[in-house]
């Protein structure tokens, strides 16, 4: 047994719970796999029968379109049945009813779990209690980790870029609260690309996350110089009421994507938004609808790179 | 036990292949050696149609238990299917369960007119009803060995091999 929950006893991946763990060559294969999905949404017939007969359980414990859906999608794409559930939870529902829950949807013979959760470590949970043919998929937990986000971000630079180890990449934004963020330093770092910066205010940079191989800087001018990419984060509406930030005004003024901040990357660098934007606030209009743009084809991609998370999890059995 | 010589075998491929083409027909190699059978005969034969290659892990009947192979490439038909002639290639014909894949995969781009199937090496030992057309030899080997296609990067020249079977894939 491998001390990674996500592995199987000879290490191929069983549930996707963060990249955290996971060596290159599992990111890499999921990569390679989404490429050849790619191809097949291109088709008149966009589905492929790998997963017919299998059920798989959307289970949002936090609202979300547009994840929600891709992964919809996706699981359609594989010739899944798909059920989705949308489960309002309240401040006092806690592991046991989570458990339940879970065990009430394996007794309908529930194939995988795709688990959005304001929790931390909620997906973890229902991994280690579930039995040894269902999958779970981490589609977001709390401030932990979303590891088909940096996925779908991995294939995206990887399309555009070539590769990752020439790569300059910066992370900008509210780093403190995202789980996105986390787990894009996570795939940069052991996909190879050697230098990753992350740019934003003192109250929103978690203390001591240089240690994940990161460069801080709390300044746009020079954090942006030279990049190849940069990665936008979404800010999150509730953080302007705290003592965190001053006013949205203030934070666009410093660290908001404009065009003029732009022009300090690369001529060639790309713009990437998991969304949704806050459109003047993290990014300026003009360069989220820019030549420099690649967040809808970010969406777009995200359908394939779910696509081969699942077909991969699916065939690994325990 | 001598393995025949796979250039000589391209060229009766080839052969056998001639009189039936048509002005539209298309070669369509599947991953990996397939391909570079379907590369090469698309050079003997002078074909100017484009040349097809499928991948067929999305489709394989062992996927439940085998899970998906790594390595996956993407599919590239790069023609209408709808009312095409195709010829598909495959390195070594065994089982038929690869061919079944492919062409349900083809299927999924449209409905072609026929489908022709080419081995450089037919193996027998079937278990599915499919027939080759164009057959460049027909080989007996023991179950626990593996016939394999290798080509020179250098000379594109191919070569068979004949290897224990592993376990798994």
């Amino acid at each position: 047994m491998t001390g990674n929950p996500q592995l199987t006893a000879d290490g191929r991946l069983r549930h996707l719970l963060s990249i955290e763990g996971l060596p290159a060559e599992i990111l890499v294969q999921i990569l390679d796999t989404a490429r050849s999905f790619v191809s097949v949404t291109e088709r008149e017939v966009k589905k492929v029968p790998l997963l017919r007969g299998r059920s798989i359980f959307n289970l949002f414990f936090e609202p979300s379109t547009r994840t929600r859906t891709t992964f919809e999608i996706a699981a359609k794409r594989l010739s899944a049945d798909v059920i989705n559930l949308n489960i309002a939870t309240s401040s006092q529902t806690k592991g046991e009813t989570l458990l339940d829950t879970v065990a009430n949807l394996t007794a309908m013979n529930a194939d995988m779990f795709v688990v959005r959760h304001a929790e931390s470590g909620a997906p973890h949970l229902i991994a280690r209690h579930v039995g040894p043919h269902i999958h779970v998929v981490n589609a977001g937990d709390g401030r932990h980790a979303h590891p088909t986000q940096a996925l779908l971000d991995m294939y995206t630079i990887r399309h555009y870029k070539g590769g990752f180890d020439q790569l300059r990449v910066a992370i900008v934004g509210d780093v403190l609260h995202s789980r996105v963020a986390r787990s894009e330093i996570h795939a940069l770092t052991t996909l190879g690309v050697p230098e990753v910066r992350v740019i934003g205010p003192r109250t929103l940079i978690p203390a001591q996350v240089e240690r994940l191989g990161v460069r801080v800087y709390h300044d746009m001018a020079q954090g942006l110089r030279d990049v190849d990419v940069v990665m936008m984060l979404r800010l999150q509406n509730e953080r302007m009421d705290g003592a965190l930030l001053p006013s949205a005004q203030e934070y666009f003024n410093h660290y908001g994507l404009t065009a003029a901040k732009l022009a300090l990357a690369r001529p060639d660098a790309i713009v990437m938004h998991p969304g949704p934007m806050n459109r003047g606030i993290e990014i300026e209009s003009s360069v989220a609808d820019g030549a420099q743009s690649v967040i809808l084809p970010q969406v777009t991609f995200g359908i394939a790179v779910r696509m081969a998370v699942m077909s991969i999890l699916a065939g690994n059995q325990g | 036990m001598q393995l025949p010589d796979a250039e000589q075998l391209l060229e009766r491929l080839a052969a056998a292949i001639r009189p039936d083409l048509q002005p539209d027909t298309c070669l369509v190699g599947i991953h990996t050696g397939g391909v570079w059978v379907a590369r090469r005969l698309h050079a003997l034969l002078g074909l100017s149609t484009p040349l097809g290659s499928v991948h067929v892990a999305f489709y394989r009947d062992d996927y439940k238990t085998k899970g998906l192979a790594a390595g996956v490439r993407p599919s590239e038909l790069s023609f209408d299917v709808e009312d095409s002639h195709i010829v598909l290639v495959d390195d070594v014909l065994y089982t038929g369960r690869t061919i079944r894949a492919a062409m349900n995969e083809i299927f999924d781009y449209g409905r072609p007119t026929s489908i022709r199937l080419a081995a450089l090496v037919d193996r027998g030992e079937r278990q599915l009803p499919i027939c080759p057309q164009y057959v460049g030899a027909m080989l007996t080997v023991a179950r626990d060995q593996v016939v394999q296609l290798r080509r020179d990067e250098a000379t594109g020249r191919l070569r068979l091999e004949l290897l224990a079977r592993e376990g798994g894939r």
